[in-house]
């Protein structure tokens, strides 16, 4: 079967655009949105099973499949313009490279994703896994104008556009988002920039949890703005006690204003990490995301995250866990049993509070599921997106868990 | 119920009074049982229908035709709970958004999408077309602002979509829901996220001897870096309706454009930045920026802004009003291709924008009795359109498409995009029942039959 499969892959794409992945299953890189449409209206046609792939980094490439399609040889960055901070990029960019590129004009991409530097943007964006800066810049969703993707069945369609504001025509970009491919193949895509900021300061401070949650608290009512405000257990820090950063972005003034502002009684004490050193510090932190084989994530409100911090070590361990100390949104790494993580989704889901799996090895994400635990009448809702975007099931992709949902 | 004709009537049309249309029935449900209630009798007769809430929207999106049921959901009006310390408040769709936005006021909070129509716009309407306004530069529109739904689908049930937070069970069905514009079903509660009031406001008015000159001031600021709390222009027809109305803000009336430029923040951020704007306005060749020193004369700045659309009501018996968005980057050369296209057909055009995101409302002022006038706005209207798009810009940035921009969808979108759009719908509406007829031009769309292959061209 690989075999055929191979063979009618190269005859479509072209001998350079197919080889095989190190399981030998055959892994298509088309060159245009309408090359990765005729690989999937063939896939669709013939009856195979089609895993997604960026560049392997972030999801275990795993999945059972009859071929794999990746984006990864749709790496350009088509256009920045600085002067509408927007830039359009193929999905295969990798987010190190998107940045180099950006740099030269001045601008960024206001994002920090776990994982490795050379993930690709279709695959921060198709699992939206946030970083720190969520707090300041919102979610993932949040930076992304419009997209062009590819359907199960080989459409190729266009969403939302290159302008920061748009109403017109529904809002197609959403659905991939935070999808995990389950709908489509993006191939290109707009995203909203920022300045680079003048000034760029990080700085940490050491306690217990609870310290650390209050100051973070005593640190919002007092009106500072962080980009992100992070906390990390022992295990991610690597350090004795819990890890509370902060990073402040802007014009000079702002920033120093709110160093100024930042919480110090009763021996807080803050220490800058130098500039040279603080952009490692990050990347060190959100790379930690890889150093376990499960990563998931619980959208919680900062208001009780010592709470979500309680059931999470109930069920799991403490672990490795980077927590939006402003934001709620709470990511644990480590190695654990299916069992446990559906116990959490169920308590997680009573407090209002989704959990969704992030990374894991296929047999234990073909169980548990990117998602679950389903309110009212959203199970219907997906399963008819499905049977819209993706027919017959080409994608494999374990969207929804197989007890719970 | 109302259906005595005279009742009826006065439903015919939204905010954009150049589309009409009489609903075969209104109802007025009172609570979240009945609007369910009157949905699952419409299902069982395969009636269609239209939610509409205050009627203040600009896209014709909340006429339904005499075949179809118009479910106002204005009565809805409950703000069920308000939780400050989670910053987060739930309401009814019918919910007035200045009213939520005052009764957060107490706890230092404020519901920060702010329409123009605020005053009488609800939070439900907003849903429904992912509204907008002049502070959404800094904070977001509608979809950024919403963290849960619960919906009533066409068919009679019901799904509670997203989390207090914000983040989704599976997909993102809140991001979806928001903008839908009425065709996914009735938001029956509304879960909006608070943000903190800013400790410190300035706003600034700018005024420039040219259009061109205030849209590259715009563009500098855009890409300084710094994000104003809202950043919108006026041209000289429109500060002279303002200023001749009974909303007079005191804005110079001998001024090409004027800039209106609010900052908020930490008092120290709103002050480095107030030095860098002020430098780049001059830098651009404003006339003189006057700062708003009290309250009293900030309220009195954003009056003339929020009413502009009203005051343009004295220009003339009618205005068609477009939404479109541009990169700001080409703001200037857009303006100025109005104004040529304003030129050649002898028209009155109000530019009154949110600059700061590419947002245009460029305003034909006409008498739709006159036909020959009518002819020359249609015409006009689709050449600043096609000039929007031209520049790589949106149809709508915030008023939605509606009845207004449906035949103009196939300029942005090609027939394989519509009909994924129109499958969209589908999946929240099989039988096409809520408010049919609005944004997908059916016509335009590739049809797609499910299941079966697509037909291409595959080597065998």
């Amino acid at each position: 079967m690989t075999d055929t499969v191979y063979i009618r892959l190269r005859q479509l794409l072209g001998s350079t655009s197919v080889e095989r992945d190190a399981s030998g299953v055959p892994r298509a890189s088309p060159e245009s949105p309408e090359a990765m449409a005729e690989a999937c209206a063939l896939a669709h046609a013939e009856g195979w099973r089609v895993r997604v792939e960026g560049r392997g980094t972030w999801l275990p490439p795993d999945a059972p499949a009859d071929l794999v399609l990746t984006a990864r040889a749709l790496d350009q960055v088509v256009s920045v313009a600085p002067a509408d901070l927007v830039s359009t990029v193929q999905a295969g960019t990798t987010l190190e490279s998107l940045r180099r590129q950006l740099a030269d004009s001045g601008m960024w991409f206001a994002a920090d994703p776990p994982g490795r530097p050379d993930r690709t943007i279709g695959s921060i964006l198709a699992t939206a896994t946030p970083g720190p800066l969520r707090l300041g810049f919102g979610p993932i969703r949040d930076h992304v104008l419009g997209c062009t993707f590819v359907t199960g069945d080989g459409r190729v369609v266009t969403a939302g556009g290159r302008v920061v504001k748009n109403v017109a025509g529904f809002d197609l970009t959403k659905l991939h988002i935070g999808g995990f491919g389950g709908f489509g193949i993006l191939t290109e895509v707009h995203l909203r920039l920022r300045a680079l900021p003048r000034a760029d300061v990080t700085v940490v401070t050491r306690g217990s949890r609870d310290d650390l949650l209050a100051v973070s608290r005593a640190a919002m009512e007092e009106g500072l703005a962080p980009a992100a405000m992070e906390l990390f257990s022992p295990a991610l820090a690597a350090d004795p006690s819990w890890l509370l950063a902060v990073r402040l972005l802007g014009l000079e003034e702002a920033v120093h204003a709110d160093l100024n502002r930042l919480p110090g009684d009763e021996g807080t004490t803050w220490q800058p990490i130098p500039a040279d050193q603080s952009s490692v510090f990050w990347t060190l932190t959100g790379r930690a995301a890889l150093s376990g084989p499960i990563a998931l994530r619980l959208g919680a409100l900062a208001e009780g995250l010592d709470e979500t911090l309680d059931l999470l070590s109930h069920h799991l361990d403490e672990g490795m866990v980077s927590a939006g100390a402003g934001d709620g949104t709470v990511r644990w790494i480590g190695e654990t049993g299916v069992d446990r993580v559906r116990a959490l989704r169920k308590a997680a889901a009573a407090r209002e509070i989704p959990l969704t799996l992030e990374r894991a090895p296929w047999g234990f994400r073909k169980v548990v599921g990117h998602f679950g635990a389903y309110r009212e009448g959203v199970g219907q809702l997906v399963q008819r997106l499905r049977e819209t975007y993706d027919p017959s099931e080409r994608f494999s992709v374990a969207l929804e868990s197989r007890e719970d949902g | 119920m109302r259906s005595r004709p005279a009742e009826l009537a006065t439903y015919r049309s939204d905010g954009l009074p150049t589309h009409e249309s009489v609903p075969g029935l209104v109802v007025l449900p009172g609570s979240r049982e009945e609007v369910i209630a009157v949905v699952q009798q419409l299902q069982r007769r395969g009636i269609p229908f239209v939610a509409r809430g205050a009627g203040t929207g600009l896209s014709g999106g909340a006429l339904a035709d005499p075949d179809a049921v118009l479910i106002t959901l204005t009565r809805l009006n409950r703000i069920k709970s308000v939780d400050p310390a989670r910053k987060r408040a739930i309401v009814e769709p019918g919910v007035v958004n200045a009213r939520l936005s005052e009764a957060v006021a107490r706890y230092g909070l404020q519901y920060a999408p702010d329409p123009s129509s605020q005053s009488a716009c609800t939070v439900g309407g907003n849903v429904a077309e992912n509204a907008g306004g002049p502070h959404c530069l800094k904070y977001g529109v509608t979809t950024n602002h919403v963290t849960a739904l619960e919906i009533l689908l066409p068919d009679g049930s019901l799904a509670r979509l997203g989390s207090p937070q914000g983040e989704a069970w599976g997909p993102d069905l809140v991001g979806l829901f928001v903008g839908s514009e009425g065709m996914f079903g009735i938001a029956l509660e509304i879960c909006v996220r608070l943000v903190p009031l800013p400790a410190s406001v300035r706003t600034m008015l700018a005024a420039f001897a040219s259009v061109r000159e205030a849209s590259q001031a715009v563009s500098s600021i855009i890409a300084s870096g710094i994000v104003p709390a809202a950043l919108e222009m006026m041209d000289r027809s429109c500060v002279l309706a303002v200023e001749a109305s009974m909303y007079a803000a005191g804005y110079p009336t001998d001024a090409a454009a004027v800039l209106l430029v609010e900052l908020d923040g930490a008092p120290e951020t709103v002050a480095a930045e107030a030095v860098i704007v002020e430098l780049l306005l001059a830098g651009h060749g404003a006339r003189s920026v006057a700062t708003a020193s009290t309250a009293a004369e900030r309220a009195r700045l954003w009056q003339g802004r929020k009413k502009a659309f009203g005051a343009m009501g004295r220009l003339a018996p009618d205005l068609a009003v477009q939404d479109a968005v541009v990169p700001r980057s080409s703001l200037p050369d857009v303006l100025d291709r109005i104004e040529a296209i304003r030129l050649r057909h002898d028209l009155v055009i109000s530019n009154v924008f949110h600059a700061g995101d590419g947002n245009l409302h460029p305003n034909i002022s006409f008498d739709r009795r006159d036909p020959e006038l009518s002819a020359r706005v249609r015409e006009a209207n689709r050449e600043i359109m096609e000039a929007c798009l031209a520049a790589g810009g949106s149809l709508t940035g915030e008023h939605g498409v509606g009845s207004d921009k449906i035949d103009y969808m196939p300029l942005m979108f090609d027939a394989a995009s519509l009909g994924a759009m129109c499958d969209l719908r589908r999946v929240f509406d099989p039988g096409e029942r809520s408010n049919p007829g609005k944004v997908v031009p059916m016509h335009a769309c590739r049809e797609w039959r499910r299941g079966t292959p697509v037909e291409r061209r595959i080597p065998v």
